[in-house]
Parts: C-alpha cells; structure tokens; sequence
C-alpha cells in the first residue's frame, strides 16, 4: 500500500460535502483530540443541523432555541435578514448553547472544513468552558435551562390568553428595559436551579389559590401610620435597599403588580443571570473556543485526516475570525474578541513553554512551567475578562498589537492625550486600563434604588453614581424610567449624582397606562 | 454525541414574531412603503423589498451612558505616538470619543425586507374597492362538489378502485383466503405425486383450499367504495377588468405608460380582493379591438379617434362572456382625452345608458404630457364626463401628466370610504 493510499484512507472527508456520517467521524476525532490529548472536560454534545433561516431565527431570539414570543425579536430578525440578504454580513458559523447537553448549531450550508471547525470550537471549546468556567458554574444552570425556557414559553403564551397580548407585551417591554439591571452582581445568592424554580412557581400559584380569601380585602386597615413612625433605616433594611437589582426588587416589592406580572419579571430576570457570565466573558469564550479549535485542526492535519486543501480553507477562515484591524483601518470597531483571546492564549502558551526573560520577571508563576494545557484550563476555569486580561496581557503582547492608551477630558482644549504607549512605563496602565474596559461593574452604569417611602406617597428613589462626568443618556432613561414607573405604580425620581455626593441632575417619571 | 437535523422543522418559526412587530410598526411601515412606492418602479412592487423606517416607537430603551463624559480608551496599531503626545480632536465632534463598537451599524435608519405579501398587505392596507360586492352576490351563490372521503354506496362512475382493492386485500388476509400460487403449488405437487395416499392427502387439502376460496371470494360486494361528493355553496367572486386605452396618434410614448402604470395598480389591487380576475384589453383608434396584452402596450397603431367604439367593444364582450349577475366589472378608460368631434353624443349616450350600469367602477384617467399643465385645459373627453359624473354614478376621473403622480391618483381614487358615500368625484 502506497502512503497516499493510506492516507485517503485516514482523511474525515475529501472535499466540500459532508453528510450525518461524516459529521459523526469528524466529532470523534476531534472528541479523540480533545479529551484525550488537550484534557477537555465537557458536555455530552448535541449537535443539530439547521438552514440559514433558523440561524437568523436562533440569533434574533438571543441564540436560545426556544423563546417566548416578543416583537422584538421579530424586530431583530429583520434587522439580521436585512443585513444578510444584502450580503452585508455574513452568518454566524455557529451558536452554542449552555446547557447539558451542550447545543451545537452548524448550518447545512458550511462546508465539511467548517462543520469540523465548528465542531472544534463550539461543542468543545465553548462546551469545555461553559462547564468549567467559575462564573457559570456559579450562575447558571445547564441542566435546567431548556426546560425553564420551555416554561417560560408556555407560561407568557398563557398569560397572553388569559390577560390579552397587550397587557402582557407592556410588561415584557418594560422588564426588558430593566434587563440589564436584573443580575444578582455580587455572589453570595446560592445559584439557582432552575427546575426548582419552575416546580417552586406552581406551588406559590396553588397555595394563592387555597388560602385566598375575599373578606380580607375588606379588613379595616386602621389608622395610618406616618413616615416618621417607620425610621428610615429600618425601613432601607425592611426592603433590602440600597438594592442593585431593580428587577429583582419590582418582583418582591411592588405593590401594584399582578402575580403573573412578577412571574414574568422573575423569568426575565432569570434569562438575564443566565447570560451574565456570558457578558463577562466574551475574550475569554472565544479566546478558548479559538484556541481549542486551533489546536484540534492542527492535530487533525498532522494526523493525516484533513488534506492539504481542506486545512488551507480552514487557516483562511481561521484568519478571518481573529483578524484585528488597527484603529485608523476602516474595518476597525473595537478589540475583536476572538483576535485579543486567541492571541492572548497563544501568548500563554509561549510563556509556558519558552519563556524570555521578561515573561520570567512578569510571571513567574506560569513562565517555563512546561504544560500549557493544565495553566490554561485553569486560567479558563478561574478567571473572567477583567481579571484575565489584567493578570496575563503580556508586554509581548503589547508590543506586537502595539497598544496605546487615549485619555479624552472635553475639558482640556487642546485634544487627546496619549497618556501610555506600548513601552515600559506605559505596559501597566495599559494593561489595567483594558482590563478595565471589560469591567461590567465599570461599563454599565451603577444605579441603585436607594429608598422608597412606603408608607407615604410610595415614591421610588433611584440613585446613578456618575463617575468621570458620565450622565445617563436623556431620551433613553427617560423610556426607561416611565417603564419603571408602570411597573412600580407610583411614582419614581432618578438622581444622578457625583463623586461629592452631590445631586447634579435628576429625571422623574410618573406612571401611566398609555391607551393602546 | 448526538446528532438531529433541524432543517425540517417547520418554517416560519419567526413568523409570529415578525408579525407582532409589523403589527407594532404598522404606522411607520406604512409611511415607509409610501415613501418607497415614490422612488419606486411599479413592477418592482410586486416583488416586495426593502423598507427603511424610523425607529421611534420600536426602540428597546436602557439604562446607557450619554455624551460628554471623560474616556479612556485602548486602541491597537500605533504607529507614530510618544507618550504624551496631543491629538487634536477631528472637528466637528464635541466629545472626540472614537466610535464604539457595535455602533456601527447606524440603527437611525433600521432598514428591513417585507415579502411581497406583507408589502402587498400594507400597500393597498387601507385602500378598498368602491362596491366590492356584487349587488346579488348572495343570491348567486354558486354549488361546486368537493371531495368527502368515501361511501359504501354511490354511482358506478364514481367507484374508488383503489380504495376497493385495498378494501378487499385487508379482507383477504384477515379471512386468509387462500393465495393462487399457493393452490397452483399443491396442483404441481399433485401432478408430480407417486405416493398414492399422499396424494389423496394433498387432494384433500386442494379441495378444502378451492372450497374456502369460494366462499372468500377476491372482491366482495362488501369492499366496494364510492367516492363520495359533498356540494359546497362558493359565493361568486369573480371580477373582470376592462382596461380601455386610446391608442391614437395623439398618444406618446410616455402616455402610454403612465396608463400602463395606472393599470398595473389596478390589476395588483384586484387581484388581492379577488381571487380570480380576468383581464381584458380593448384598445381603440377610430376602430376598437380586443388585443393580448403585449399588443396592448407594444403594438403600433395610428388612426383617428372614436372613443365610442371601444365603450361598444366593451359592450359587446360584455353581453357574450361576462354575466352582469355573475362578474364584478370594472373598467379603467386611459386618453389623452381627444375625440372626434361627432363622436361627443355617441359616446355619452353610450357610457351613461349602456356601460356604467354594468360597471362596479368606471375610472378615467386623463394622461398628458410631462410638462403639461393639465389642469388648464379642458379636453373635449373630460368635459363630457363631467357632465357625467354630476349624475350620481360610479364614474370617477383624474389628470395625470407625471410618473409620481399615479399612486396618489390610484390611491385617491380608491381610498377607504365611508358606507354611505357613494363614489364621489
């Protein structure tokens, strides 16, 4: 037997096409790679075969296969479609989906290098740190997802039927304006389960229902009592306030809302936390999706099952998705994910295993360990964007993207300031101040619902810190505060204020039913 | 590992989605598609397209920072800085904060792809027919037979055969008749036999196997089944269009298609009411014919002009093929507006005693010239017609010199009403 005979013998595939046996021979190797050789721990995968239409469909309704039904989400497949059809972007490759088993979308129109891409990079990159992760161990539920999101989908579709499509649609509206402040930040809260969750929604509704008596609503209430009675501390402590969480305090403390209201902002809020660690972990995610896939194909050309040609699409495709353009390039739009990631994985992996001494002096942990394997899957499993990029962005690294910092005052006349360069005093604050970019805590505005006067006129207070002069932005907040206001009942006033604690600005809102 | 293949789910799962939000965008996607027809070639409308709204009313608020703060940012690829060094801000930009990502996309104008349904649907949304319904419609309801499964009983010409063979297969196995190769089988062996009381055994078994397949037989009255009909009364909607165009030598190029354009509407906005429309072209000089369409918009033809005779032509075909009490007839008349002079009688005569009340609609189109001023003139055509319309009939007319000004006619001329108002001016 000649070598070439052997070796079209080991190939996964020849050429473009690909079928469900080839699909099944390619996760195999790449499975064979991946736990046997990079040590992966992950899922048990599934992957599922859709058209390009589902793909829009699955990234309009934030990549989950199953959504409740909202306009906006048709909003976002329309937008998408638009995109697409003009050929203004292409499709996603992939989506992947957190959750045991670990979801894999390939499209039916990749090629068979790309379905083996993507089986690389999603069901192992993204399933070995999905279940490795601290954040998602800490925050998410893989094994309930799917089925609380099934919940959820039914849920709203009853409520719709029972309370009318407009109702419903103004509560949805409004709790997805305050989405992004529905996350417990702080650890501390034991993670949810969400099957729990769903069993535990029945039984509040069946003990509503038992214990429901109509004569209470005709109690006399007695004399009321003034705000001075309930002292302000005690009344902060009564409501856990200051509280960050606003949809998480609607939920339990508004006093207007309708049970089936506050199930819908518990289910929004628990989609929220589901994706929170996805949000603080964009650079890491695609950081070790990237790497892994990297290493796999690699491997698997090496072995002889992937041909010279198919490997050159693959480095092609594969050059694509970590391309970072420089900041005066047309293309530029911010630090590629999947660029900063990938290089600052490889960056590691250089560092383990031949370090300079520079990597020595700055890391003496990692620098000539030897095994880069093991540094990273516990880098992957005990950091997130920030912490990561401010512990391991190298001066190597610097240097090679030539990183510079710009500090922006409106202030000085002049113009902007180059504050550090890619150079040894500059190494540093450059480092710190892209790990600060990747902050949550630093990015989203902290606003905080300082107090409530619950026995007097039950005005909402709302505290946003402004930190480096940054106001909210007028229009939007003031969307957001009417939401807030329907959704509370009474009325609400936002101050905003600065670092001498002083009320600079303040926005109000009060509640009304807007005639549909 | 598990693999499924999704493509076969049912389509449209973002159907319902994407309805909630041209339900919710319902206004300005209305005024968008306005906008658009403008700019617009009719025949592209019929194939939908893309649609540029603004996004008021659609935008999905939050908490976000404004303008104005501080900023620190990191960028990649310098080349020439020096720690230190101060860029002057591009003019024009008060807070010289470099774009950020993700916003890029520009979302001012959110622009998205109606299907050709959904555009249709909003296009003609909030036009409607002058008398849609036929004025006996309901006593002209029409019975048509439509399939409803099977009968034991029914007339021989409409035996299901298959159905009736299957019938008696699943009688034959469950009786287990026997089966002929079976029998053919034992005769074989029979022939074959030495054994003379094997024989007489096998002779038996053939006797019984004959006996039992007499009393099963292979079709039993029992297996037959008919077809069986039931009668569905349909209500008639059935329309025919009339599109009446002058094809004299007064007619240029550009008239022509400004009428064709007026006619396209037309057909479009039909056919989404009806679901059958029938079209027919009768174009005239001084002698009318009905012609296909190519002929229609493309043929040559000079000639003086007598209008009458295409309102005759119309007339006529009317009498032989299209029922009065069984079609909606609309008729679209497109001129210049010039008529012989002694053609005037003949002609209102005809169209007010013969014509309008066949018609659901009569609708006059005056084309001119570009950069005409039509308003000014009077044509002998309009003046008739006027004279007309004063009398209470489904008659209405409107100039037309420029290409943009044919939706605003159509749409004019084919607004919403209310009940009472019969079709005005």
């Amino acid at each position: 037997m000649t070598t070439t005979a052997m070796s079209k013998e080991r190939l996964l595939f020849n050429g473009a096409d690909w079928d469900f046996p080839t699909l099944q021979r390619v996760h195999d190797a790449c499975e064979e790679i991946a736990l046997g050789e990079l040590g992966l721990d992950v899922y048990p995968n599934q992957i599922e075969v859709i058209t390009s239409e589902q793909m829009l469909d699955a990234y309009s309704s934030t990549g989950m296969p199953l959504f409740y039904r909202h306009w906006s989400f048709g909003k976002h497949f329309a937008h998408h479609e638009a995109f697409y059809r003009r050929g203004m972007r292409d499709l996603a490759y992939e989506i992947v989906i957190n959750s045991s088993p670990c979801i894999s979308y390939l499209m039916e129109e990749n090629s068979a290098t790309m379905q083996t891409l993507v089986i690389a990079h999603a069901a192992f990159g993204h399933n070995h740190f999905f279940k490795n992760n601290y954040l998602f161990q800490l925050w998410t539920d893989a094994d309930g997802i799917l089925d609380y999101l099934n919940f959820a989908k039914s849920y709203i579709a009853r409520c719709e039927e029972r309370y009318g499509e407009v109702e419903v649609e103004r509560t949805l509206d409004a709790a997805h304006a305050l989405m992004s402040h529905g996350v417990h930040r702080h650890a501390g809260k034991t993670k949810v389960d969400l099957r729990d969750e769903e069993r535990r929604e029945q039984e509040r509704r069946v003990h509503e229902e038992q214990v429901f008596n109509d004569l209470w609503r005709t109690v006399p209430t007695g004399k009321k009592r003034t705000a001075a009675d309930v002292g302000l501390e005690k009344r902060r402590l009564a409501l856990g306030l200051p509280q960050d969480n606003i949809l998480y305090f609607l939920e339990k403390s508004a006093p207007l809302l309708q049970p089936w209201q506050r199930e819908i902002l518990r289910i929004v809020r628990h989609v929220a936390q589901y994706f929170h660690p996805q949000r603080q972990t964009k650079v890491m995610n695609e950081g070790t999706a990237t790497y892994v896939h990297y290493r796999i194909m690699n491997r698997l050309h090496e072995r002889g099952q992937i041909s010279d040609g198919n490997f050159l699409e693959f480095l092609k495709s594969h050059a694509n998705v970590v391309f970072q353009p420089n900041y005066d390039d047309r293309r530029f739009s911010g630090f590629n994910p999947y660029a900063l990631g990938f290089a600052m994985m490889q960056d590691i992996e250089r560092i383990v295993t031949a370090p300079t001494e520079e990597d020595r002096a700055w890391f003496p942990d990692i620098a000539g360990q030897g095994d880069a394997m093991s540094v990273l899957r516990n880098i992957w499993a005990d950091y997130r964007d920030e912490s990561f990029i401010n512990q391991f962005l190298s001066p190597n690294l610097i240097r090679q993207l030539r990183l510079f910092h710009l500090y922006d005052d409106p202030e000085q006349e002049e113009g902007i300031l180059v504050s550090a360069i890619h150079d040894e005093r500059g190494y540093r604050r450059i480092r710190r101040q892209l790990s600060r970019e990747y902050d949550i805590g630093w990015i989203d505005p902290g606003i905080d619902i300082v107090d409530v006067d619950l026995a007097g006129d039950r005005r909402l207070l709302l505290r946003h810190n402004v930190t480096n002069d940054w106001f909210l932005q007028e229009a939007d907040t003031k969307l957001v505060l009417q939401h807030l206001a329907n959704l509370w009942g009474y009325d609400v006033l936002l101050q905003e204020v600065d670092s001498s604690n002083e009320v600079v600005k303040e926005h109000a809102a009060s509640p009304h039913k807007p005639i549909q | 590992m598990h693999i499924v293949d999704r493509r076969l789910n049912p389509r449209g799962k973002s159907l319902e989605n994407r309805q909630r939000f041209l339900r919710r965008a319902k206004s300005a996607v209305q005024q968008a598609v306005k906008r658009s027809l403008q700019s617009r070639n009719i025949r592209d409308v019929l194939d939908g397209g893309e649609i540029t709204l603004p996004i008021d009313g659609l935008t999905e608020p939050g908490f976000r920072r404004g303008e104005g703060g501080i900023s620190d940012q990191i960028l990649p690829g310098n080349r020439a800085f020096v720690e230190g060094d101060i860029i002057p801000r591009p003019p024009g930009r008060s807070g010289g904060r470099p774009k950020e990502a993700g916003e890029g996309d520009g979302e001012d104008g959110f622009r998205f792809v109606l299907t050709r349904e959904e555009f249709l649907d909003v296009f003609l949304d909030d036009l409607e027919l002058p008398d849609l319904a036929k004025r006996r419609l309901t006593e002209t309801e029409e019975e048509s037979p439509v399939r409803a499964g099977y009968s034991v009983s029914g007339s021989p010409s409409n035996i299901a055969v298959g159905r009736t063979t299957r019938m008696a297969m699943m009688r034959r196995i469950a009786l287990r008749r026997p089966r002929i190769q079976e029998m053919e089988e034992l005769r074989r062996e029979i022939g074959e036999c030495e054994d003379d009381e094997k024989r007489r055994d096998l002779e038996a078994k053939l006797n019984a196997l004959t006996e039992k397949s007499r009393r099963i037989p292979y079709i039993d009255p029992l297996d037959v089944r008919y077809r069986r009909f039931e009668s569905e009364p349909k209500p008639v909607a059935k329309a025919v269009m009339f599109c009446l165009m002058d094809v004299s030598g007064s007619m240029s190029e550009h008239m022509k298609d400004l009428a064709k354009r007026f006619y396209l509407l037309l057909y479009l906005f039909l056919s989404q009411r009806y679901k059958k429309v029938e079209i027919v072209f009768i174009r005239h000089t001084d002698k009318a014919e009905e012609v296909d369409e190519e002929t229609f918009f493309y043929g040559p033809a000079t000639g003086g002009t007598l209008v009458s005779s295409a309102l005759a032509a119309m007339r006529a075909i009317v009498a032989a093929r299209f029922d009065p009490a069984e079609w909606n007839i609309y008729a679209a008349q497109a001129s210049d507006g010039d008529n012989s002079y002694s053609d005037g009688t003949t002609t209102g005569q005809l169209l007010r005693h013969e014509i309008l009340p066949l018609c659901q609609y009569f609708a006059y189109i005056e084309v001119g010239e570009e950069d005409n001023d039509s308003s000014v003139s009077r044509s002998p055509l309009w003046t008739l017609y006027e004279g007309i319309r004063a009398e209470q009939v489904p008659l209405s007319m409107r100039k037309v010199c420029r290409r943009n000004e044919i939706f605003p006619v159509f749409h004019d001329l084919f607004q919403k009403r209310d009940a009472q108002s019969k079709v005005a001016p």
